[in-house]
């Protein structure tokens, strides 16, 4: 087992970042992940020998996040939870950063599910363009232009955030 | 000498992940600034990236939880020490029962490992001996009406099937049969390699969810089980454990090929 551990465990801190920014709960974002982990085992002597565990493992979780958003009913208690966790982000930062976290997170909130995934998977988990493209089974020209959406939407709601006003009036 | 390719849409993209090699970087850069509108966009998705990234960051910082670690994951999970529990259980009771020779002591583990771990490893291994052991009628339904055989087995089980390619494993389809399995059917599917060895593939409904790949050694043929989204699938064939399970793994990303297409929901 010590093996798949030193292979799996590298991982565990990207995957908790990912799983977050599609909740924002952390409780809920860590069972994704215990899910993502326990079928990742599972699986484990299915994994492709030359595919990349990293990007394997994202996927993984993403599909499984997505399963999870179809069967629920997508009410809910996650405004509050996103505070809580904010609040807990950033208790001594200064307050220019947290605005521009809640910025952030409200910019993800205008993205669909597919263009958060290519933001997240690709901006802050630095997943290559193919195995972006592996992730979404699309080709790489797709994974491009759905990036470039998803970054142009996102640029935009940033852009009308509350970090950006200030500094205008400043 | 070679002209550059002109700037595109993936160069702009590695330009603010910050993929690009020196070269194309300097040229990506140098058309930047002569394309003012474009140049502040990309500054700003730079400056957006870096913001997203640092917002998280805290969160990839974080300890790690312990049940996030795999050793205790798998200690939950338990599947081995439980799994040797019951073989050893079993030997034991053999020994109890005194003389009956090698073989009732194999057919007496095999079966109280598969019977209870597996119902599906059990039912497999029971049809691939039965019938692969027929020269008259192996299969109901013979390859030639493929078609016809996987919509009438999807109908049935109420499953989409489709018959895995094992040609490049050597295995070419035979056909295949519907059979009883509990308040259910199950389907097989049967294989031959140009040297007569044959190789059944066993589906049905099973609700335990979610069970690992595991290897199943039976009486004269050996199986490998799993369990995805509520269907269990058994390989079964006289071969050694290497090759079987490398055809058990051609089947299985043929099965997960097959599935819908992982659609997103709007939202």
């Amino acid at each position: 087992m010590d093996d798949v551990a030193a292979i799996l465990e590298p991982h565990i801190p990207g995957l908790r970042r990912y799983a977050w920014a599609l909740l924002r709960d952390r409780e809920g974002a860590d069972d994704l992940v215990q899910d993502c982990l326990e079928h990742a085992l599972a699986g484990w002597h299915m994994r492709r020998r030359d595919g990349n565990p990293k990007a394997w493992l994202f996927t993984i979780l993403r599909n499984l996040h997505i399963s999870e958003l179809r069967r629920r009913s997508r009410r809910g208690t996650r405004a509050e939870l996103e505070e809580a966790d904010s609040a807990e982000a950033f208790q001594d930062g200064d307050p220019e950063r947290r605005l521009i976290f809640r910025d952030c997170l409200s910019a993800l909130d205008t993205l669909s599910e597919e263009q958060k995934s290519i933001l997240l998977l690709v901006g802050v988990e630095d997943l290559s363009y193919a195995d972006m493209a592996k992730t979404l089974d699309i080709p790489i020209g797709t994974v491009m232009s759905r990036l470039s959406r998803a970054r142009e939407r996102f640029r935009q709601a940033m852009e009308t955030g509350s970090a950006t006003k200030l500094r205008r009036v400043k | 000498m070679i002209a550059d390719p002109p700037i595109g849409e993936d160069d702009l993209n590695a330009f603010v992940d910050g993929r690009l090699p020196p070269e194309r970087h300097a040229l990506v850069s140098r058309f930047l600034s002569e394309n003012r509108q474009l140049g502040e966009r990309v500054a700003a998705d730079i400056t957006a990236r870096s913001a997203l990234r640092e917002s998280l960051q805290f969160k990839a910082a974080e300890p790690i939880p312990a049940r996030l670690r795999v050793a205790n994951l798998a200690v939950e999970r338990g599947a081995a020490p439980r799994h040797w529990l019951r073989v050893a259980a079993a030997i034991f009771l053999f020994a109890l029962g005194g003389a009956g020779g090698w073989f009732a002591h194999a057919r007496f583990a095999g079966a109280a490992v598969g019977q209870r771990e597996t119902p599906v490893a059990a039912e497999a291994l029971s049809a691939h001996r039965v019938f692969t052991a027929e020269t008259v009628h192996p299969v109901e339904v013979a390859a030639a009406q493929e078609a016809h055989l996987v919509q009438w087995l999807s109908r049935r089980l109420n499953h989409p099937l489709k018959a895995p390619n094992l040609s490049s494993q050597g295995f070419r389809l035979m056909g295949g049969r519907l059979l009883p399995a509990g308040s259910g059917a199950a389907a097989q599917l049967m294989y031959q390699d140009d040297g007569g060895a044959r190789l059944t593939v066993y589906l049905r409904a099973d609700g335990n969810g979610g069970a690992a790949f595991r290897f199943v050694q039976g009486q004269n043929a050996s199986a490998f089980t799993w369990t995805e989204d509520g269907f269990g699938y058994a390989i079964a064939a006289q071969v050694g454990r290497p090759q079987l399970l490398t055809i058990a793994e051609s089947v299985y990303q043929q099965s997960k090929a097959s599935e819908q297409p992982k659609k997103p929901p709007p939202t």
